[in-house]
């Protein structure tokens, strides 16, 4: 490992392209023929191959969870802040495997890569994708690495989605459970959210009915809106007031102090352009985020999240989907998460208990939102880092 | 092994289902997996103990008991514990009803406020006991709601509670001859095993 890099950072990190012939019939009945996962691993694989933890990203994650790709990256993978030596998952300890879901845009096989069909970019002709088919083609990349089963699947948010469809689809395929700020399914707020980002994406007139990669373009302005939005649902109130607004230490010595209302020029324009902070914020993050994620991919990924329902074979319960599970679960959830709050994971603890499964629960008090399952929360990554220890600890003494 | 723990488990069936509320740090849960192989999950609210039992591998639910438990199924648990907590909860009385509809049997353990010492306490001072074992003052103690065990005898009679078994014990957790004749007298923690008169 460079110097350059921090201590408890995996480094400079190769992805790797694992190439998958077989075809793989999707939930909506088409076929994927043949695709590429582009994955990255860090931490060794031990002897038994008893190690390996997998990690399920969220809507708009990808392979990349922890280290560099370069030494002039200005920022390590999407969960640095918990993958590394001596991190809470502990890359000295375990195997870590992570991937770029089917219909991604980060390298493996998604709307912006060429179908060979038709020697053009699928663009609106990838078929639709759900989290069963995302897991049913992470049960492939492990039998290709050839792992058995897996110590622990973990993933927040949409992650945390695939954690709970691989305890129900493959219960002997993981040993440990562990959904961070997951939903059942989502609300209808959540939906009208989702919606509201699509119709951002598909009305730009560059969106070309999703074709726009044939065009040479791509529909900057809907992706922008489509992030702000989202952005919007991952952060807090509080969370929103602290990050664009005097703190209110400085209300007491200040009354100019604005509860997160801050100007970004000092004074109003009395127009229509940027005054405030946040409005700049989320241009900003708009902006950067339109450069670099495929349009047909923030629709793909909206609608898994929106499908996501794994009670539906089960006339609705949920307890009887988890009936065949025999992992262990961990769940947690943030006080102030309004997009999956705490009582959204709080269902599904009582369907598992319901059930009559093994399960932890934790609801960290945390300021930052659904943001927080990213986020060093000395709590949660405690909490993480101790369930997984454990899990470390079972492993050994299973070997001994 | 903590001495409560030596009487309650003689009351645990090998291989069943237990819920513990206010589990603390899960150390009698742990102590009953590994000696009778139950499955066990605990309910708790301090922090720090809920790390303890997540490191010694219990399941643990962050949950204040006194918070509604309707998300458990009838009959759900073969047995449900509540240890030393009996006395801080705002509705004792609702969660032992709550215990015999989750659980098949239930275990309480609570310190009897009819000892000799609180008695005499109170009686020669004239102000609410304060001692090793109830080391609060008035004003800032946990435990609000003392009972003795008389008044439990009455609360399982009123709610028709069958008492399968009850002992009371020193704080050592010793029993002796004097405490059976004398129990609300001279045990200082009283220890039951509950179920429903109908079963």
């Amino acid at each position: 490992m460079s110097d350059q890099f921090p201590s408890d950072s995996v480094g400079l990190v190769k992805p790797e392209l694992h190439h998958f012939d077989e075809p793989l019939t999707l939930r909506s009945g088409k076929v994927l023929p043949a695709y590429d996962l582009m994955v990255e691993t860090y931490g060794e694989l031990n002897a038994e191959k008893s190690n390996a933890i997998l990690i399920c990203h969220a809507l708009s994650g990808d392979h990349h969870a922890a280290g560099y790709h370069s030494p002039d990256d200005k920022k390590p993978g999407w969960w640095d802040n918990c993958i590394g030596p001596g991190k809470a998952i502990d890359t000295n300890l375990f195997h870590v495997v992570s991937l770029n879901n089917l219909g991604g845009c980060a390298g493996s096989t998604g709307p912006a890569s060429i179908n060979p069909a038709s020697g053009k970019h699928y663009g609106p002709d990838f078929p639709v994708v759900t989290v069963r088919d995302w897991v049913n083609s992470q049960v492939k990349l492990m039998e290709r690495i050839g792992i058995d089963k897996w110590a622990a699947v973990v993933g927040g948010s949409l992650g945390g989605m695939q954690v709970l469809r691989w305890a129900i689809s493959y219960p002997d395929k993981l040993d440990n459970a562990v959904s961070i700020a997951a939903a059942p399914k989502l609300s209808a707020q959540n939906i009208a959210f989702n919606e509201v980002a699509r119709q951002s994406i598909t009305s730009d007139p560059n969106f070309h009915d999703g074709h726009y990669l044939e065009a040479d373009t791509y529909p900057k302005q809907g992706l922008m809106l489509a992030r702000m939005v989202g952005h919007i649902t991952y952060l807090s109130d509080s969370a929103m007031r602290s990050k664009f607004g005097k703190s209110l230490d400085d209300f007491e010595h200040d009354d100019s102090a604005n509860f997160g209302r801050d100007l970004r020029d000092g004074k109003l324009s009395f127009g229509f352009n940027v005054d405030f902070q946040v409005e700049s914020y989320l241009h900003y993050q708009g902006e950067r985020f339109s450069k670099n994620f495929d349009a047909n991919t923030y629709l793909l990924m909206t609608k898994a999240l929106d499908y996501f329902d794994p009670s539906v074979d089960f006339e609705g319960d949920l307890s009887a989907a988890f009936a065949s599970s025999n992992c262990k679960f961990f769940l947690m959830s943030f006080s102030t998460d309004w997009r999956f709050p705490p009582e959204r994971s709080k269902e599904i603890v009582n369907d598992l208990l319901k059930a009559g499964k093994d399960v932890s629960y934790l609801e960290i008090e945390a300021d930052q939102g659904h943001d927080a399952f990213l986020l060093p929360i000395p709590r949660y990554v405690d909490a993480l880092s101790q369930f997984l220890q454990r899990v470390h600890q079972e492993i050994s003494s299973d070997a001994s | 092994m903590r001495p409560d723990l030596e009487i309650i488990q003689q009351w645990i069936e090998p291989g069943s289902n237990i819920l513990d509320l206010g589990c603390g740090d899960g150390s009698l849960l742990h102590f009953l997996q590994d000696s009778k192989s139950v499955r066990g999950i605990g309910l708790e609210i301090d922090e720090k103990n809920i790390e303890q039992c997540i490191s010694n591998g219990v399941n643990v639910i962050e949950q204040d008991i006194d918070q509604s438990l309707e998300y458990f199924q009838d009959n759900s648990f073969d047995t449900v514990l509540l240890a030393q907590t009996l006395q801080a909860l705002s509705k004792p009385d609702v969660l032992i009803d709550e215990m015999l509809r989750i659980g098949k049997n239930g275990i309480v353990t609570f310190p009897n406020f009819g000892n000799w010492k609180s008695r005499f306490y109170l009686s020669a001072r004239g102000r609410m006991p304060v001692s090793k074992f109830m080391p609060h003052s008035w004003y800032n103690t946990p435990n609000i709601h003392f009972c003795t065990v008389k008044d439990f005898d009455a609360l399982c009679r009123e709610k028709n509670i069958r008492i399968l078994e009850r002992t009371v014990v020193d704080l050592e957790h010793q029993g002796s001859w004097y405490m059976k004749a004398w129990p609300n007298l001279l045990g200082e923690i009283a220890i039951y095993h509950i179920t429903k008169d109908d079963c």
